[in-house]
């Protein structure tokens, strides 16, 4: 195969909205979908005079990022300006970091196909503004500055990744600790996350890099997968047929899925970086560093190794458990309210996974809080109901909420174990269905599948099936 | 009514503040004065490039209904004139530059709403040098302004306007802006006084940025009282502006310190007093400085070693920065737009070409090349180094002397139109303010004699980073003995 002869070298930088309430620079706010130019001021705006005022929020989300990952934290860093003439960007200039970013280094773990983990190294993590947005219609167009200078952190990796598959685990992984930490919603949808994409191929062996290319501004983790999947084809056949890789900016058509030229090397954008005069250097002291770093949340792999340890729960589960924030807070809260964290980690697997797939919501937003999950738990482990009649309560739980105990009290769904009373029921059974004894004794084991069937619906459902069980197979052993 | 005109028209702002206190004039009054004057002579002198004469009155009447509400205020009733280079609510805004045409500010600059806060009228927008980028305030797309000393010579700039409102009685006070000397070279050219405080003593919220580091707002007035006084209500720290300082401000104790400078010792810098000074300045400042002997101060020489590279690294460091402030004048958002482009990239190219004057588009173009890749080493990199070294030199000398006294400016007032063939003989006039501003000291023009033509000469008072109170005493115990003098 042709691809094998070669390496694909990916180099992201992701552009990550903080979870701030106000803009980097001004006191705006940054909800998502208000209706346009309604969060604006003369700074963000640009107006003649207007000046910018850092959000020490901000400072610290990217901070604390940086710590996640591992990064060394600048004792002082500064912003500059970059220049480039865009309609969306009010000041013509973008307020950015240059040459001294807040985080420098750091590394993001992504798991490998088959088993263990690769580490991807960060180059650097810098605090920018957002520019505006254009909008066109029919006879005109518009700009809505809403999202000119909301707070972006860019997270810059070397070009350690080597497949598409591996971009979009890094992007998995990154979002996950941004969650985490709560640094970002990491919500696609609202554009939180956009990625620029640098691709180069290698022969095997060659200890140089291949011409890259710049993929700019992606907006979905698929959407970087499928880019890289081309644009590694593409360099790979120009080579192959004895061309050339020219370096330049390309663009994704998510339509047509093919990547296509924006701009050359010749006509790239000379930046005229310099120091923003009028913010002052950002010094943060080793002790508010520390005192942030005390306040940092385990990481997700630290979480899964804790939950496999403390909770015994298996590796496979402890991986879908942590893989979001809050369903990993979820299942810890239930499992230690429970004291079952097996039976706590099943129905969250089985039961609310599938429910939150199905009504397309998210865990923050479910009506059955960890301790109705817990109570329903004691309910199953106590015997007082079976996991059938539990299920049933999961799900109306999930969507009213409520107090489980009163709901089974409510509606007399307490299981039946009183081996008396199962009795009675079995021998019922089996007096009206004497054909299927015999079917039994031939051996016949769906027949005693429709004799417990039989038991459950004349108790509705409240017979406890170990019990009804042993009852059956203790009739069979006295006819024989 | 005139000789009422003819007296506030020469009233400072600490007499038409006592008179408003003690009932014996109203701000009506003052502003109706003010604009007779204006309406008598400004066609002439075109000190102002928009007068709202309306808002000016209702502005009076409401300080004087305040006042017999009991209400106070360091500047209740008091007009002042505004360089259009800072943002009043409402009002246009246009720094003297046609890209501006139609933009009107919707706020107050922090320095505005101290003022406003103290009761202060805002009387009219006073003529500049396009974008403050100039030291004659020929550069205006709208006006030439004559100095009302004599009027075929320019008032200086870029603050020409409200030095020349000043010195010819349209205003009480007024506010402008220094970058490299545009306050204190106008006021020697009118004679008035200048003050441009410490960098991040006024905020620079709402002053449209030419340089941003090198910009301070500060008072024009006609004597150094007035200065204190509204240095007094503008400076202090803002939230708005990043770059302000918290640093208490210097409490001015009107006490005998003013009439004598005992125990104080200032420094003549040697490369301040060198060839090219015309003789007539440098008499009038050297009996400036035996008049503050006289006073009491020890004089010392003193050197200044990396003053001759200021001019250059001056116009490399304020060419950077205006080239990034400007860019936000695109058509898009406010302003001149050329409308009949094809395209954004022609309506920028148009609004900008038709927009921009020239000595505008010749910084920008200046300013976009040293920050360019490949020259930003030799130019923007190496001025920031010299810059240190200039401030070093500064901080050097404040280790020995309370202040500095020197020229403002070479010569006296030049002629309307002889130096606007020649832009580097005109950036010259700031040989010896821009210093001021690379360090970010204090410094203060105030009138030190008369040239043999009758125009006035300035004397600087440079101090120490936020010793503005020293800047203060030295000028106005100085003149005070000059009047003495005189009379």
């Amino acid at each position: 195969m042709i691809a094998s002869k070669y390496i694909p070298c990916i180099g992201l930088e992701v552009h990550v909205q903080l979870k701030t309430k106000s803009k980097l620079f001004c006191g705006c706010g940054t909800e998502f979908g208000m209706p346009p130019n309604t969060q604006v001021c003369p700074v963000c705006l640009g107006y003649p005079g207007a000046m910018p005022v850092i959000n020490k929020e901000a400072v610290r989300l990217t901070v604390m990022a940086g710590l996640m990952v591992g990064s060394q934290i600048n004792s002082w860093s500064k912003f500059d300006r970059k220049s480039y003439f865009y309609p969306d960007m009010p000041k013509n200039y973008q307020i950015s970091q240059y040459d001294h970013p807040l985080c420098v280094g750091g590394e993001v773990a992504i798991p490998l196909p088959h088993d263990g983990e690769k580490k991807i190294r960060i180059i650097r993590i810098h605090l920018e503004e957002d520019v505006g947005k254009n909008m066109h219609f029919q006879n005109f167009s518009g700009i809505d500055f809403n999202r000119a200078g909301i707070p972006l952190m860019e997270i810059v990796s070397y070009p350690d990744i080597n497949s598409p598959q591996e971009a979009y685990e890094y992007l998995l992984a990154l979002k996950r600790i941004l969650q985490y930490a709560e640094i970002s919603d990491c919500n696609l949808e609202e554009g939180n996350v956009r990625c620029d994409v640098n691709c180069s191929v290698k022969k095997q062996g060659d200890p140089n890099f291949g011409v890259k290319t710049e993929i700019k501004n992606m907006n979905t983790f698929r959407g970087v997968f499928h880019a890289l999947e081309f644009e590694i084809k593409r360099q790979i056949n120009l080579l192959e047929e004895g061309g050339k890789v020219e370096q330049e900016t390309r663009r994704w058509d998510p339509d047509r899925n093919i990547t296509t030229p924006m701009r050359t090397k010749e006509d790239a954008h000379d930046y005229r970086y310099f120091p923003e005069p009028d913010l002052p250097i950002i010094e943060i002291s080793r002790a508010t560093i520390e005192e942030w770093r005390k306040a940092l949340p385990e990481s997700p792999a630290e979480k899964k190794k804790r939950f496999i340890k403390e909770f015994g729960i298996p590796d496979y589960d402890a991986g879908v458990l942590v893989s979001e924030r809050y369903l990993a807070d979820y299942f810890e809260s239930t499992a230690k309210l429970s004291s079952n964290p097996k039976m706590a980690s099943n129905f969250i697997m089985t039961e609310m996974l599938r429910l939150l797939t199905e009504r397309n919501i998210s865990i923050e937003n479910v009506k059955i809080t960890p301790q109705m999950l817990a109570e329903l738990i004691k309910l199953v482990e106590k015997k007082i109901i079976n996991s059938n009649t539990a299920k049933e309560i999961f799900v109306e739980l999930f969507e009213k909420g409520g107090d489980p105990c009163a709901i089974v009290e409510q509606r007399g769904l307490s299981q039946i174990s009183d081996a008396s009373i199962l009795d009675e029921i079995v021998d019922k059974v089996i007096r009206e269905n004497p054909k299927t004894m015999e079917d039994i004794q031939k051996g016949k084991t769906a027949a005693k599948k429709f004799l417990m069937g039989q038991v459950m619906k004349i108790s509705k459902g409240k017979a406890d099936p170990l019990v009804v069980s042993a009852i059956i197979d203790r009739k069979i052993q006295m006819q024989k | 009514m005139s000789t009422l005109v003819n007296d506030i028209s020469k009233m400072t702002v600490s007499k038409a503040r006592q008179l408003l206190e003690s009932k014996n004039i109203s701000s009506r009054m003052l502003v109706e004065a003010l604009l007779a004057k204006i309406n008598e002579i400004d066609s002439d002198i075109a000190a102002y490039i928009d007068v709202d004469a309306e808002y000016a009155l209702k502005q009076a009447d409401d300080a004087d209904v305040a006042r017999t509400k009991g209400k106070k205020g360091k500047l209740l009733g008091v007009p002042i004139a505004i360089k259009d280079i800072i943002n009043v609510k409402g009002h246009p805004c246009r720094c003297a530059s046609r890209i501006l045409e139609g933009y009107i500010a919707p706020y107050d600059a922090t320095a505005i709403l101290k003022m406003r806060n103290e009761g202060a009228v805002f009387l009219g927008r006073t003529n500049m040098d396009e974008f403050a980028m100039g030291s004659s305030t020929e550069n205006s797309a709208y006006k030439i302004t004559r100095n009302p000393v004599k009027r075929d010579r320019v008032p200086g700039g870029s603050s020409g306007g409200s030095a020349a409102a000043v010195a010819a009685g349209e205003a009480l006070a007024a506010l402008g802006t220094d970058t490299g000397g545009s306050i204190r070279q106008p006021a020697a050219f009118c004679g008035c006084v200048g003050l441009k405080p410490s960098y991040g003593r006024v905020s620079r919220y709402g002053l449209t940025a030419f340089a941003s580091s090198l910009d301070q707002i500060g008072p024009i007035t006609k004597n150094v009282e007035d200065a204190a006084i509204l240095f007094d209500v503008i400076a202090g720290v803002d939230a708005m502006d990043s770059t302000t300082v918290d640093v208490p401000l210097p409490s001015l104790r009107f006490t005998e310190d003013l009439f004598n400078l005992r125990g104080l010792r200032l420094g003549l810098p040697r490369e301040y007093f060198v060839e090219g000074i015309q003789p007539e300045v440098k008499n009038a400042v050297q009996s400036a400085i035996k008049v503050c002997a006289d006073l009491g101060a020890e004089i010392e020489e003193v050197s200044l070693p990396h003053t001759e590279y200021a001019i250059a690294c001056y116009y490399i460091i304020a060419t950077a920065e205006a080239s990034a402030n400007l860019a936000r004048f695109d058509g898009v958002r406010y302003g001149f737009r050329c409308s009949d482009a094809k395209d954004p990239i022609e309506m920028y190219k148009q609004t900008r070409a038709l927009g921009f004057g020239s000595e505008v588009k010749r910084r920008i173009i200046l300013g976009t090349y040293v920050l360019s890749s490949g020259y930003y080493d030799a130019y923007y990199l190496s001025a920031l180094k010299v810059r240190t070294l200039i401030r070093q030199d500064f901080e050097a000398v404040f280790k020995k002397i309370d202040a500095i006294l020197a020229p403002v400016t070479p010569t006296v007032a030049f002629k309307i139109g002889e130096k606007t063939g020649d832009p580097l003989t005109m950036y010259l006039n700031d040989i010896l303010t821009a210093p001021a501003n690379l360090a970010g000291v204090p410094s203060i023009s105030v009138p030190c004699g008369w040239s043999s033509d009758g125009l006035p000469i300035g004397l600087q008072v440079i101090g120490d980073l936020y010793r503005e109170d020293i800047v203060f005493r030295v000028a106005m115990s100085y003149e005070r003995k000059r009047q003495e003098n005189k009379t």
